[in-house]
């Protein structure tokens, strides 16, 4: 009773704590204000959620059986199917949903001011991107780990089914595009940067020569010598940078970039994967880990301030980040760190293969979103301690406020960001860059961030190896999703076009691969190009088409879950996925809606398009717009249209899921529920008995 | 401390999969040499499982946004 009492006082201490740091930062209207109540409001909101609601979601809604044997304990055979320690499956868990997205998103959401992406950071992780994770791993527990699609199909139709395969396929391309565009935008034009990360490659090659020949199954040998290696390039970057003969082999414009990234990305998808992918992989996720666990240190060692207004005045929707009101655009930009559909492939299929007992769904599944949410936080930390001048120097591309340095500094200080040449110069020559205007994408603008932090905390004389150290850890984590994007996107491909000529299908037939590697590699290839032609900088169209994208794949889970819980007779609790769904179909459907429709040529598709034949006809484009422009015109349309195949294919799923529920609640005949009958777990009894 | 700091370096390598083989063998000698039929099997050599399971690991969905 007694120990009942002080734990009580304790989580009402801590709902205290919480509430006034959200509160603070929500009613901060001062100068600057602490990055700690950030992490502290954080910690709090996190805490509550994980222990309140997560514990009555897994108890109650979800009813989680720990007398129950999982499909690793069922199927155990020693290779995939194999029951894992809990801590272990959650780190496999976290390194597989944490990607580059929740550092890009908040970075480019911090134009409407800290507060509004903090928010939905918080609130919008606890009831949504958490919750759908956990319920999907769960779903997909009760059905020996089968992935979204086939749960989609099973348990509410065909039309389900293949609407979820489309959308996932679709979702990687834009994704892929969108993260070679932030690449690509990272490396213009700096030697530095882009010899860093081409010795990328070479090094994963070595690493994975070494892991598979030299000396077999030694993983943690070989990947100390990788990150050895690569950090020896950031310090060697520099060396190529000083050098006047070398650095004019690395200091290319952004086209020439774009084209070796898509060389790479087929190269990738048809090399053996123990030569390329798997060696990157260990790489990214040991520099990811540590680079996010020395950022955290870091900014709970120096506390410090955030710099960026509350809220900005582009809330109006005339940001120069990229265009489009608070609502829905914030949702839309931030996608992973609050809710993110392409985790409920990682939470289906993959994860529940590991997992040992069902008791374990909820830390793996809304802990590992937690996490995930909690390096977003950082990532809007890292974006608003720097000036906000010299934040939208950085991330305005030179279409909106010019492409002369005077100019840019003209326009971005007359909204009341004041900024001079002079100091965008310092700063770049401090980190070790040309200049630093118009790096549109995030990552240059996060790495600045990151550097200045790293740099107060760890020693200021090291700014341009913080920088390019940075540089280096984003742009080898988007380099794995974008190899390990194409390979999966090829193998889907290969598997559709099986359907219609079956030797397409054989992984290892030489013609399919190569075939369809190219046709993946075209499809992001064909945006990545856009992106990098377009004056405005591609970031602006594509980053709101990923994230209508992401969400659209997050409403077909939760579709699929909300389905599953009224068939399961637990109508009451279908709420529980039901308003992160209704949510994400209203910020879904008015994005949309806004970018087919909006008469705002920053906004509306057509209208871009439209302005822009205008004056193509009217001859008013200077020659080397004019030579663009017809392509332009293509992608606005095509842009537009696929906005629209998006949004119909949510609906499609969103009324199949209606039809099955209505006729299930009238109590007609629906597809039977496909759970996996109970069998008893033979590990938990022996737990017990330990 | 040093067995703290055992039981993390077991983490990092069961998490990297440093320590695969050794499970696999463990799994081996449980499941299939207790089994009379399976006495004879052999179990795979380092290499020849590290291949297998590196191509097992890349099957799907593995890495996000």
């Amino acid at each position: 009773m007694k120990n009942n009492l002080l734990k009580n006082a304790i989580w009402l201490l801590i709902a205290i704590l919480g509430a006034s740091a959200v509160g603070g930062i929500a009613l901060n209207r001062g100068e600057s204000i602490n990055a700690l109540w950030f992490i502290t409001a954080a910690l709090c909101v996190y805490a509550i959620a994980y222990r309140f609601y997560a514990a009555w979601i897994a108890a109650t809604v979800l009813a989680v059986d720990q007398t129950r044997a999982t499909p690793a304990e069922r199927l155990d055979n020693g290779r995939d199917f194999v029951p894992t320690n809990k801590w272990i499956v959650f780190g496999h868990h976290f390194a597989a949903i944490a990607g580059p997205g929740p550092l890009v998103g908040p970075t480019l959401a911090a134009q409407f001011g800290y507060l509004p992406g903090t928010l939905w950071l918080l609130f919008g992780s606890v009831l949504g991107g958490c919750v759908q994770d956990m319920v999907i791993l769960f779903l997909s527990t009760r059905r020996n780990a089968k992935s979204l699609g086939q749960m989609a199909r099973d348990e509410l139709g065909p039309l389900g089914g293949t609407a979820a395969l489309i959308g996932t396929f679709s979702i990687m391309i834009i994704l892929i595009a969108v993260l070679g565009l932030v690449v690509v935008n990272a490396m213009k034009h700096s030697p530095w940067a882009t010899s860093t990360v081409a010795a990328t490659i070479p090094i994963a090659m070595i690493v994975g020569i070494y892991m598979r020949h030299f000396r077999p199954g030694q993983v943690l040998e070989a990947s100390a010598l990788g990150v050895t290696l690569l950090l020896l390039s950031v310090a060697g970057g520099g060396w190529i940078d000083g050098s006047e003969t070398l650095r004019g082999l690395f200091d290319h414009a952004g086209l020439t970039l774009a084209w070796w990234v898509m060389a790479y990305g087929f190269a990738a998808a048809i090399l053996p994967v123990w030569l390329l992918l798997a060696p990157r992989d260990y790489l990214s996720t040991f520099m990811k880990l540590g680079t996010i666990t020395l950022l955290a240190v870091a900014i709970v060692v120096l506390q410090p301030d955030v710099k960026m207004p509350a809220i900005t005045q582009f809330i109006d929707g005339s940001g120069p980040v990229f265009g489009g009101k608070l609502f829905p655009f914030v949702f839309i930009t931030i996608a992973c760190g609050a809710v993110s559909g392409f985790h409920a492939l990682v939470s289906s299929g993959t994860t529940p293969k590991l997992l040992t007992n069902e008791r374990d769904i909820r830390m793996i599944g809304y802990g590992g979103m937690v996490l995930e949410s909690f390096v977003a936080v950082m990532a809007m930390i890292a974006a608003t301690v720097l000036d906000p001048g010299v934040f939208f120097a950085i991330n305005s591309p030179a279409g909106v406020v010019g492409k002369e340095a005077a100019a840019a500094v003209a326009t971005i200080s007359s909204w009341g960001f004041p900024v001079s040449v002079e100091q965008m110069q310092a700063l770049a020559g401090k980190m070790g860059e040309a200049s630093l205007f118009a790096r549109t994408g995030g990552a240059p603008s996060l790495a600045v961030g990151m550097a200045s932090i790293f740099g107060s905390a760890f020693g200021d004389g090291l700014l341009a190896l913080w920088y390019h150290f940075a540089i280096m850890f984003e742009a080898i984590f988007i380099l794995t999703t974008l190899d390990a994007g194409t390979r999966v996107g090829r193998f889907m491909l290969q598997d559709m076009l099986g359907n219609i000529w079956p030797k397409m299908a054989e992984t290892s037939w030489a013609p399919s691969v190569i075939l369809t590697s190219a046709l993946v590699v075209g499809g992001w290839g064909y945006f990545l190009y856009i992106g990098v032609i377009d004056p405005n900088g591609g970031v602006n169209i594509l980053w709101p088409l990923f994230g209508i994208a992401n969400q659209m794949l997050a409403a077909i889970a939760l579709c699929v879950a909300t389905g599953i819980l009224i068939k399961s007779g637990k109508f009451r609790y279908a709420w529980v996925t039901g308003l992160p769904l209704s949510w994400l179909i209203i910020i879904t459907s008015t994005a949309s809606w806004q970018k087919i429709t909006s008469d705002d040529t920053r906004i509306g598709f057509f209208a871009a398009a439209n302005n822009l034949s205008d004056k193509l006809a009217a001859g008013t484009l200077p020659p080397e717009k004019a030579a663009i422009a017809p392509q332009l015109i293509f992608n606005l349309h095509l842009d537009a249209y696929l906005t629209l195949f998006f949004v119909a294919l949510l609906w499609t799923i969103v009324f199949d899921m209606l039809r099955v529920c209505a006729l299930h609640l009238a109590g007609k005949p629906i597809r039977p529920l496909t759970e996996v009958p109970h069998s008893p777990s033979q590990l938990a009894a022996e737990w017990v008995r330990d | 401390m040093i067995r703290r700091f055992k039981s993390f370096w077991q983490i990092v390598r069961r998490l990297s999969g440093d320590d695969a083989y050794e499970r696999y063998l463990e799994h081996f000698a449980r499941h299939h040499q207790a089994d009379p039929e399976h006495v004879h099997c052999q179990p795979l050599s380092k290499k020849e499982f590290f291949k297998q399971w590196q191509e097992e690991k890349w099957r799907g969905v593995k890495r996000c946004c």
